[in-house]
C-alpha cells in the first residue's frame, strides 16, 4: 500500500485522498465554499498582421470581489497568449502547466510553438475531465501560419473565429464586436474595439469590473499593456487619517522572538497587562 | 446545516507594512454554535521569515499545516538552505491545487519577508493565489474585516502602527461575526524579530 502511494505521488497529477470524505460531508448537508471565479469579460480580435486580446481584472468569490486587480492574460509561449474565464485556480495552474510543457517542447524541437498545437493539447486534456476543470480560454497568437484566434470551452470544444468573447460579460462584449468588427482592421483600431467591448462587459455585467488589460501580438513581438484603462480608481483620499495611539490596544501578554539570538522573551512593562 | 467553512469558525487577516508584515487571528474553536476552546492556534511560524495563517475546517488546518511543515523540513534537508517566501507561496498553491477534486477546506494566507520586502499571498481552497493586494483576509469574519481594513489601512506603516491597525481591524471585524472572536493574537514580523501580542477582547 505504501509503495502504491509513493508511486502515485511520484507520477504527479491530482490527489483524490480527500474526495470520499468530502462527498460524505456533502451528503450530510454541508455546503462548499465558492471557489474564486473570474466572472469576467474577455475578448479577442484578429487584425491585419496580428491579434489583440483584452480582459477585465475582477475576480469574485460568490458575490464578494476577491481580487480587484487580478491578471487574466496568461503567456503560453512568447508568441501565444491566453485570456481565461472560469475557475481562477484552474486557469492559473493549467496555463502554468502548458507554459512549461510548451517550453520543454521548444527546447527539444528547436521550433516556435504553434497555436493549433496549443489547441490540440488543451482540448485533449480537458475532454476526459468532462468539464470539471473550469477553464474557458481565448487563445491568440502569431506563428508560421499567420495570426490565429480560437476559443476553447471547458468541455474541450474549440472554435476558430476572427473575433471571440467569453465569460459572464461575453454577451455584452459580443454586441459591440458584432456591430463594429470588420476585416482588415489596423492594430490601433483593433485595440480600441477590444477596449470598447470590455468596457461594455465591465459596466453591464456584475461579474466583471475594475480595469482593462490589453495584449497585442504581431510577428515582431508582443505589446502588453497592464491596466490600460482604469475606471474604478478611488475617487477620494481620506482627508483625516485614523491614527491609533501606539500601544493602545490592551494586551494580555506580549512576547518577542529575536532571530539572531534565537530566543523568546516576554515583554511588557510599558503596557497595561491584565490577567 | 451551514457550510463546511462555517462549522468551526475563525478569522485571519494579513497586512503589509514598510519592511515589515503582520498577521492576526482570533482564538475561537467551535462546533457550529458551541465553543470548544478559546486558545486554538491558527497562525504558524514555518520559518524565521515566513508565517502561515489558516482558516476553515480545523481538522484540515491541522493536516495542512503538518503537510507544509513536512515539505519545508524536507526542503531544508535536501537543499541545505532556507526556503524563500515566494517559493513557499507557490508551494502552498500547488499543494492546494493537487487536491483540486477533493480539496482541503482551508483558506490560507502566507506572509513573509524576502530581502526586507513584504510578501503577502492568499488563496481560495483550491489554490488560486492572489498576491497583489496590501492586505488579505480569510475565514467566517473575513468580509467584515475587509470593511475595517479598507478604512484603517494606509500604505508603508512602521511595525508599531501596523500592530495597532491590524489588531483593531481584527477586533472590529470579529465583533460582527458570531463564529469568530474570544481573543485575538497579532504577529508582527520584521527582519530582526517576531513580536507576538495576545489581545484582550470582549469575551464572547
Amino acid at each position: 500500500m505504501q509503495y502504491f502511494d509513493n508511486y502515485l505521488q511520484s507520477k504527479g497529477g491530482y490527489d483524490y485522498t480527500n474526495a470520499k470524505r468530502n462527498e460524505l460531508m456533502k451528503a450530510q448537508g454541508f455546503k462548499e465554499m465558492p471557489f474564486t471565479k473570474t466572472g469576467t469579460t474577455i475578448v479577442g480580435v484578429l487584425f491585419d498582421g496580428g491579434v489583440v486580446m483584452a480582459a477585465d481584472t475582477r475576480a469574485t468569490a460568490g458575490s464578494i470581489v476577491a481580487d480587484k486587480n487580478c491578471e487574466k492574460l496568461h503567456t503560453l509561449a512568447p508568441n501565444i497568449w491566453a485570456a481565461g474565464a472560469g475557475t481562477a485556480a484552474d486557469l492559473h495552474h493549467q496555463c502554468a502547466h502548458f507554459n512549461a510543457k510548451l517550453k520543454l517542447q521548444r527546447l527539444n524541437l528547436n521550433r516556435q510553438s504553434r497555436v493549433n498545437e496549443v489547441i490540440t493539447k488543451l482540448t485533449s486534456k480537458l475532454f476526459p475531465y468532462r468539464g470539471q476543470i473550469g477553464v474557458a480560454l481565448i487563445i491568440g497568437g502569431v506563428d508560421c501560419n499567420g495570426p490565429q484566434l480560437a476559443s476553447v470551452s471547458p468541455h474541450g470544444n474549440y472554435v476558430y473565429h476572427p473575433f471571440q468573447s467569453m465569460g459572464s460579460g461575453s454577451l455584452a462584449a459580443l454586441g459591440i464586436l458584432e456591430a463594429k468588427f470588420q476585416d482588415g482592421l489596423t492594430k490601433q483600431q483593433a485595440i480600441d474595439l477590444a477596449i470598447e467591448a470590455i468596457e461594455a462587459g465591465i459596466f453591464h455585467d456584475m461579474g466583471s469590473g475594475s480595469n482593462v488589460d490589453v495584449v497585442a501580438i504581431t510577428k515582431e513581438g508582443v505589446d502588453y499593456r497592464r491596466n490600460i484603462r482604469q475606471y474604478n480608481a478611488k475617487s477620494h483620499q481620506k482627508q483625516i487619517p485614523y491614527p491609533f495611539p501606539i500601544n493602545n490596544t490592551p494586551a494580555l501578554r506580549k512576547y518577542e522572538f529575536n532571530f539572531e539570538k534565537q530566543e523568546l522573551t516576554e515583554v511588557g512593562q510599558e503596557m497595561e497587562i491584565v490577567e | 446545516m451551514s457550510g463546511i467553512f462555517e462549522y468551526n469558525g475563525g478569522s485571519i487577516v494579513g497586512m503589509k507594512g514598510k519592511n515589515c508584515i503582520a498577521m492576526a487571528c482570533d482564538r475561537r474553536f467551535g462546533q457550529q454554535m458551541s465553543t470548544i476552546t478559546t486558545n486554538y492556534q491558527k497562525v504558524f511560524k514555518i520559518q524565521d521569515n515566513i508565517l502561515l495563517a489558516l482558516s476553515g475546517l480545523n481538522t484540515d488546518i491541522h493536516t495542512f499545516y503538518a503537510l507544509m511543515e513536512k515539505e519545508i523540513n524536507l526542503y531544508n534537508l535536501k537543499e541545505n538552505r532556507k526556503m524563500k517566501p515566494t517559493t513557499f507561496a507557490n508551494l502552498v498553491a500547488s499543494a492546494l491545487y493537487e487536491r483540486r477534486f477533493g480539496p482541503f477546506f482551508v483558506t490560507p494566507i502566507v506572509a513573509g519577508l524576502e530581502n526586507g520586502k513584504p510578501i503577502l499571498a492568499t488563496y481560495d481552497s483550491i489554490g488560486c493565489k492572489s498576491d497583489l493586494d496590501d492586505f488579505q483576509v480569510g475565514g467566517t469574519g473575513g468580509n467584515y474585516i475587509y470593511g475595517a481594513c479598507e478604512a484603517f489601512f494606509k500604505p508603508d506603516m512602521n511595525p508599531e502602527e501596523l500592530e495597532e491597525v491590524i489588531g483593531q481591524s481584527l477586533v472590529s471585524g470579529c465583533d460582527r461575526d458570531a463564529l469568530s472572536g474570544w481573543g485575538g493574537v497579532v504577529y508582527v514580523l520584521t527582519e530582526q524579530k517576531l513580536t507576538v501580542k495576545i489581545l484582550k477582547t470582549k469575551q464572547t
